[in-house]
């Protein structure tokens, strides 16, 4: 898990300066502790301890609702917990330590913390007044303070990974949802982070696309050592991806388990019937 | 120049009075454009081209020409052709057609939002087209829009000054009588100000409510 | 001199100062709509409460009573401007304040997964609304400020009774001087008319393109 290899059979190569520089193994990643979160009178999360080792894949899973969603928003910083405290490699996301009160974080250090993570999101979110790799350029220009030349190659590199090179210059209504995905990963990956989140990233397609996106995030995943956290209603694919999965139902975790073990042998109940349900569909 | 609160103190009856007849030519006017609005809207869908074309041209250009100059049109041209009526009626009349061209864009919004099954079933009822409109389309079509024609007499309360300039003596027209009176224009035109911000912005929060409560049905 | 076209010439001299009220009232009134609009949306409770009040009290009171009060009330305090920018300053304030709320409406309706993942590229606040929120809210502005140029262009002829020789006051100076009061005034609102035609029609085409899903400029 350190380091990232060069090319996989079958898979695309990915250009070794693309792949993240990993902190030393061992290191935690993320981490939650005791993090509740309402929407209104909605408890979406009630106390979420979660800790995710560098390199690792977690796949979460659990019905609608069941607040899958809101961990990986909170991750983002989209979101601000209402109670508990998130790090990211040992520091804190969107807060620090005042004496022994946690405020807000200031703007730069918070734009620090979370640089180290990206996103994809279930509706894309592509900037439909840019080009594809005008999308994927933007964060490296704009947030990393690359040239425009050096984002330019790098945006071009990404699309070829995600194979769309040949779509650099059209804009994303012209694409397919597939293929907006695919430019999503790659703006995604264009700020070279340590921690990506995925959520839900087929739900918005049309059933004859979402192997294409998922194939891209399967050669990453073999690809780089980049920690994924994968929100995904896609049981065979969270169980050929993941090292660990955690179940997670009225916005508890009530089941963490390795992969391996939790599709074939969960121990509760809830996991069972959840399961049962997913896959007589 | 300081604001003289003894002279405030003492034109302000005479303002408050001539509120009166702000509220009166907006009260007229609005009753004008809510009902003639209605007309020209059902003229501007008529299935007879010549009729949605001329109501269609007549919209348009009221819209894009100003309510002070349409005003100054009707004062000066209406005696030319007999038809000397006083100030306050030409202002309203002036207010009722400037708005009516508005409330027809608001009323043909509401009418084409009926579904088109309303008017089929209409027709399987064998009703004839008055009794539709009355019965089954304008029921439906107006209830909707009832929070944009309150939007419009907000605007038409604050266009009533303008009848100043053809002498009727509402709330602006009586504040600059009053300042030529006594040379000072700081406290008639300051209290005209706050007399209409002290009615339009409560009127304009309950059409606010009213949109809330209409969005939500 | 029994053609009402006679009459033209200096109808049309009126008709210019009112296209020169209307355009630089329109950068005026461009201005005030950005900088009210977002400060309405700033995070800064005092910010946002002053653009507030700024655009109620425009909203509230008339356009009328508020050229009157820039025209006779603020020369008193010793602000002191010539009638023409006085007419330009008043209406493109007025406008603006209605511009403001265009601003606020387009900038909230950009799609809320625009701003996710601006943060997912961690851009800052300000480059995310120069980059991504603006060039898609100023889209949607569009249309309504069309409508809203041509609310300004009708609003010019409110300059007319301070003194500012515009169309309609135009209109008023010959009327004295010839009589002929019908031809004056359907000239008069004529050309008001043709003034707004062409925003009548970028506004319906721009509404078009818009209601395609299209955006302004792009063949793409």
């Amino acid at each position: 898990m350190t380091g990232a290899r060069s090319s996989t059979p079958g898979g695309v190569p990915v250009p070794i300066d693309m792949a993240p520089t990993t902190a030393a193994a061992g290191v935690t990643a993320v981490r939650f502790r005791s993090v509740h979160k309402s929407f209104g009178a909605v408890r979406v999360l009630r106390g979420i301890d979660l800790e995710v080792p560098t390199g690792q894949r977690l796949a979460i899973i659990g019905p609608s609702g069941s607040g899958k969603t809101t961990i990986l928003r909170l991750a983002m910083t989209l979101e601000r917990p209402d109670s508990g405290t998130i790090e990211i490699e040992g520091e804190l996301l969107g807060q620090k330590r005042v004496g022994d009160r946690l405020v807000p974080d200031d703007e730069r250090h918070l734009r620090q913390v979370r640089g180290k993570i990206g996103m994809v999101f279930q509706h894309f979110n592509l900037f439909p007044h840019m080009t594809a790799l005008q999308n994927v350029m933007l964060g490296p220009v704009n947030a990393l303070g690359l040239t425009r030349a050096e984002a330019r190659t790098r945006g071009l590199e990404l699309l070829h990974v995600v194979g769309l090179e040949d779509k650099a210059d059209v804009h994303p209504r012209k694409l397919s949802g597939g293929q907006q995905q695919r430019v999503a990963i790659a703006r995604a990956l264009a700020m070279r982070p340590r921690i990506m989140l995925f959520d839900e990233v087929t739900s918005a397609l049309d059933p004859e696309l979402v192997g294409e996106v998922l194939t891209v995030i399967r050669n990453l995943a073999h690809e780089t050592a980049m920690t994924m956290l994968i929100v995904t209603h896609e049981m065979k694919f969270a169980a050929d991806i993941s090292d660990r999965v955690i179940f997670m139902d009225e916005g508890v975790i009530v089941e963490d388990a390795p992969s391996s073990v939790l599709f074939t042998n969960p121990a509760h109940e809830r996991t069972r019937a959840f399961l049962r349900a997913v896959l007589e569909r | 120049m300081t604001f003289d609160v003894d002279y405030a103190i003492r034109i302000l009856p005479t303002l408050l009075n001539a509120t009166v007849v702000t509220f009166q030519a907006t009260i007229w006017g609005m009753t004008f454009a809510v009902v003639g609005g209605l007309v020209l809207a059902i003229l501007r869908m008529s299935r007879f081209r010549p009729v949605s074309a001329t109501a269609g041209f007549y919209i348009e250009f009221i819209r894009s020409t100003p309510l002070l100059t349409q005003l100054f049109f009707l004062f000066y041209i209406l005696p030319l052709y007999g038809l000397a009526l006083s100030a306050f009626v030409t202002g309203v009349l002036a207010l009722g057609l400037h708005y009516s061209s508005y409330t027809a864009e608001v009323y043909r919004a509401g009418i084409t939002g009926v579904p088109r099954g309303q008017w089929e079933a209409a027709t399987t009822l064998n009703l004839g087209p008055l009794q539709t409109w009355r019965l089954i389309i304008l029921p439906q079509a107006i209830p909707p829009v009832i929070p944009a024609l309150g939007n419009y007499l907000v605007s038409m309360f604050k266009d009533t000054p303008l009848l100043a300039t053809i002498t009727v003596l509402e709330l602006l027209g009586t504040a600059l009588t009053e300042a030529g009176l006594s040379f000072r224009y700081l406290e008639p035109i300051t209290i005209v100000g706050a007399i209409f911000l002290a009615l339009s912005l409560p009127s304009a929060l309950l059409v606010r409510g009213l949109e809330r409560r209409f969005a939500t049905r | 001199m029994s053609s009402p076209l006679d009459l033209l010439p200096q109808l049309l001299a009126g008709a210019a100062v009112t296209v020169q009220l209307t355009l630089l009232g329109a950068v005026v009134a461009a201005f005030f709509s950005l900088v009210a609009g977002l400060a309405r949306l700033s995070s800064n409770r005092a910010v946002r409460a002053i653009a507030a009040v700024y655009v109620e009290i425009f909203r509230g009171t008339s356009a009328i009573v508020q050229i009157f009060f820039f025209f006779y009330v603020l020369p008193i305090t010793g602000l002191s401007l010539p009638a023409f920018l006085t007419g330009v300053f008043a209406l493109g304030i007025n406008v603006g304040a209605y511009g403001s709320e265009v601003v606020r409406a387009a900038i909230l309706n950009v799609d809320r997964g625009q701003r996710d993942a601006a943060v997912a590229l961690n851009l800052t606040r300000a480059a995310t609304m120069r980059l991504v929120i603006l060039p898609q809210a100023l889209v949607a502005m569009l249309p309504p400020f069309g409508n809203l140029l041509i609310e300004l262009l009708k609003g010019t002829s409110l300059v007319s009774l301070i003194t500012i020789t515009e169309l309609t006051f135009a209109g008023k100076l010959l009327l004295r001087a010839e009589g002929r009061r019908d031809e004056i005034y359907v000239l008069v609102l004529l050309l008001y008319f043709v003034m707004a035609l062409p925003i009548t029609w970028s506004v319906r085409w721009a509404e078009r393109r818009l209601s395609r899903g299209l955006h302004l400029g792009r063949t793409g």
